[in-house]
């Protein structure tokens, strides 16, 4: 049987660019009093406002949606799904394409989209994207204990079960 | 959530802009849009980033495409001020080896 998150957060955003600092912040709260390291919660942060963006640019193209944000808290992770009903798309074909800038490759090939998700599979521990129905990012980020140079002042008054 | 974006012109041939604020996809098209008409200009560009505390793909986007425009008009685009958050992004996204940068970006201090 799946293992049951401690606390589950849901934010449900417009799919609108103003809107993704919004689920960011969410997130960094979320994560802060989780324990995360200061690096920890900026990748987060990140991760996930890659995965919003792609929504509102991609998904929706100008139509009006929503995104769905789902924070699932676990003891030693944060698990976070982004969804959206938009337009689907070849997660596999665009992966293809993903990677750092490489010397050779000539700048005009260079894509943000796969920047994004480059960007998502670099800074989280699992990146699964489902492509089928909609979109929906499930990124998984554990928590590091005993991290040198932690900014995290007070490793948070989260209950512990 | 805002970003502000100075700009000075002293030297000559050289324009100085200063962008405080986060870059992402809300805030990246003011920034595109500054950029792309400066490197219009035929001037160099010296981008201070260290008001900036949050950048994503888009804002990264926006640099790559002016670094290119002002590759290819025989200018250049020269970043400083990042923080080591940026300088990591910058390192992982393999740009760090491809644009050009000041002396007062900070080290990238995780591995």
């Amino acid at each position: 049987m799946r293992e049951q998150p401690l606390d589950l957060v849901n934010l449900t955003i417009p799919a609108k660019p103003d809107y993704v600092a919004i689920a960011r912040l969410a997130v960094s709260g979320i994560a802060n009093r989780m324990g995360f390291s200061y690096d920890d919660i900026e990748d987060l942060k990140l991760a996930v406002s890659e995965a919003c963006t792609n929504s509102v640019e991609h998904a929706y193209s100008g139509e009006n949606g929503e995104i769905g944000l789902s924070c699932n808290i676990f003891e030693n992770r944060l698990e976070i799904e982004v969804v959206d009903q938009g337009h689907s798309f070849d997660a596999s074909e665009v992966e293809s394409r993903t990677g750092p800038i490489q010397f050779e490759i000539s700048m005009s090939l260079v894509r943000e989209r796969g920047l994004g998700l480059y960007l998502m599979r670099s800074l989280m521990d699992q990146v699964d994207i489902d492509g089928d129905d909609g979109v929906t990012v499930r990124m998984t980020k554990y928590i590091r204990k005993n991290e040198v140079g932690s900014h995290v002042e007070s490793p948070a008054s989260y209950p512990t079960r | 959530m805002n970003i502000t974006i100075r700009e000075h012109s002293e030297r000559e041939h050289t324009i100085d802009l200063a962008v405080f604020g986060e870059i992402d996809v809300y805030t990246a098209p003011q920034l595109r849009e500054k950029l792309l008409t400066l490197c219009q200009g035929g001037s160099h560009i010296h981008l201070d980033l260290a008001g900036v505390d949050y950048i994503d793909s888009t804002g990264l986007g926006v640099l790559i495409g002016a670094y290119k425009a002002q590759k290819s008009s025989g200018g250049k685009l020269i970043i400083s001020g990042m923080n080591s958050r940026l300088a990591r992004l910058f390192r992982i996204t393999g740009l760090q080896e491809i644009m050009e940068f000041g002396p007062d970006n900070q080290e990238d201090g995780k591995s």
